[in-house]
């Protein structure tokens, strides 16, 4: 079991900069995450959340700033497993022909030989994985039939089996049931104590106050950062959901 | 009379064995159907399909050009397959026009290019068997380089069969896990090209898209299994081959058309009748439910 110090940050990212074939997505955005922080990626559509992800992920190269994942390179953090990526349902194709059983594997994936042989360990992570998401029942389940909640389970667990010490999630509350609304969130206490990083987007304020230690508001750039007591305050959401062009002069400087 | 009609379906398909090209033609045109089968499931997955399209007819200048140099034609065919689909991403990132109005002008262009070259180099090239196959009429190189690059293909395949049901499923989760999702755009472009040039020896260039897209799209409508999926596109590919050049020997009809058209009843029976996405089921339940 690796040892946390829960001094050191585990993603730190200084002034970077997105852009889309010269169309601005994201421009100096900072963030410093420590193990055991939630923390909430709040905005409009289009302002640049997913993007946040992407970057992280290294989905999306950076063209400015630095991101140091645990002290390292975004790419030695895709090697060492570091990130998950929970997408949002809307961000997958619910009918494509696979089951759940093999949804989590492909959690393993990454620390696999290149045939993706499953070891059995991997059959043990897996089998854990989605025992703590509630979806025995549903192992060879196509993920066409799930229900939304399940599907959001499913990914929920594939970020387990990976046994990833950050986890992105995007949009985890948005079209799931009561049930699993409260397992995500017993979920995420569990995770917390396991001293995992958690930056979930939403656009829900109430979960904001609910599970967030800390909340990022951002409109292209950072609007607001830090605690979320201080910082989710009246009129920052105004300022991050009020439509303010990134592109004006009068850019969130304060 | 049941001795009567099974001595004549005996001979419905023994007779074109005892021919040399037939057998070889029956041969050929499975591995060929396999092979397309086989990529037809992510293709399909993928949503390469107008891709697909695009490649397959810009192969064609490649393949011209290979002739009339004396290179094998799934060199040029390679080149001028990703050379497309590398244009493609350029024009569509320098200009504002959409990506599927790009795929179709690209494609347009390079497919009059190789007209236009067929009719300019005046070698041996058969126009005719490019543009709608000769399944009949595979030379012995051909059917040599025929083996090789099925078995290329279908070793690829194989060997990341499960890196690209990721790529097609969720790139985003591929490159988060180290995975090299450039690596596997490529490697399933370089499969489409290759796989393109073995059918359009079977189907032609016009058709070979059908070969890419059909068998993929009947399985996906009968089963909700990844690997169920490709083991019943390559079985619906290799009997639409083998009924389609049947019947063109008995009929006389023009052998690509035939084993299209043959994968295209098939679709249209999966679409039917497939025991749970196929409309008369459906219709069914909802009877059931009255």
């Amino acid at each position: 079991m690796e040892t946390i110090n829960y001094q050191n940050f585990r993603i730190e990212a200084e002034n970077i900069c997105v852009d889309y074939n010269g169309k601005v997505a994201l421009y100096d955005a900072n963030l410093r995450l420590k193990p055991g922080q939630i923390c909430g990626l709040v905005g409009m559509n289009g302002a640049g959340k997913t993007t946040f992800f992407n970057a992280l992920t290294g989905f999306v190269n950076i063209s400015k700033g630095k991101i140091r994942i645990n002290g390292e390179s975004v790419r030695s953090a895709q090697k060492d497993q570091t990130i998950a990526y929970v997408p949002q349902n809307e961000g997958i194709d619910s009918q494509f022909p696979i089951s759940v059983w093999d949804v989590v594997m492909m959690g393993r994936y990454g620390s696999m030989n290149i045939f993706r042989c499953p070891r059995e360990s991997d059959v043990q992570a897996v089998k854990d994985a989605i025992e703590r998401v509630d979806l025995t029942d549903h192992l060879s389940t196509p993920i066409g039939n799930l229900s939304g909640g399940q599907r959001k389970r499913t990914f929920l667990a594939r970020a387990i089996a990976q046994r990833a010490s950050i986890l992105l999630l995007d949009e985890p509350f948005s079209g799931v049931d009561i049930r699993t609304e409260k397992l995500i969130s017993e979920l995420f206490i569990q995770f917390k104590n396991e001293g995992k990083t958690i930056l979930l987007s939403t656009h829900d304020m109430i979960h904001v106050r609910e599970f967030c230690d800390l909340v990022l508001l951002i409109n292209k750039t950072v609007v607001a950062y830090g605690e979320t007591s201080e910082v989710f305050t009246p009129e920052n959401i105004t300022t991050t959901f009020g439509g303010i062009s990134p592109d004006s002069l009068f850019g969130p400087e304060s | 009379m049941e001795l009567c009609s099974f001595l004549t379906l005996d001979s419905f398909i023994k007779d074109p064995l005892t021919h040399d090209f037939m057998r070889k033609a029956l041969l050929m045109s499975s591995l060929v159907a396999a092979v397309c089968g086989f990529l037809s499931s992510y293709l399909t997955l993928k949503g390469w399909a107008l891709m697909g399209d695009a490649v397959s007819h810009s192969v064609m200048p490649g393949v011209v050009v290979a002739y009339a140099l004396g290179l094998p034609f799934s060199l040029g065919a390679f080149i001028f397959g990703v050379g497309s689909v590398a244009l493609i991403g350029f024009i569509k990132q320098k200009s504002r026009v959409k990506e599927d109005t790009v795929i179709g002008l690209v494609f347009t262009g390079f497919f009059a290019l190789g007209i236009v070259l067929v009719s300019k180099i005046k070698s041996n090239i058969d126009l005719h068997s490019i543009l709608f196959g000769s399944p009949l009429g595979i030379s012995l190189s051909d059917v040599k380089q025929t083996i090789f690059i099925s078995l290329l293909v279908v070793i690829l395949l194989s060997i990341f069969r499960k890196d690209l049901m990721l790529y097609c499923f969720d790139p985003r989760h591929a490159k988060t896990v180290g995975i090299n999702v450039f690596f596997l755009h490529y490697l399933l472009l370089t499969c489409l090209s290759l796989a393109a040039v073995v059918g359009l020896q079977s189907v032609g260039i016009i058709l070979v898209v059908a070969m890419l897209i059909t068998p993929g799209a009947t399985a996906y409508l009968l089963t909700d299994k990844f690997d169920n999926m490709t083991v019943i596109s390559v079985l619906s590919a290799i009997i639409s081959s083998l009924i389609g050049i049947y019947v063109s020997f008995w009929f006389d009809l023009e052998t690509g058309g035939s084993i299209v058209l043959a994968q295209t009843f098939i679709f249209l029976f999966a679409f039917l009748f497939a025991p749970r996405y196929g409309i008369f089921k459906l219709k069914k339940l909802f009877d059931g439910y009255k």
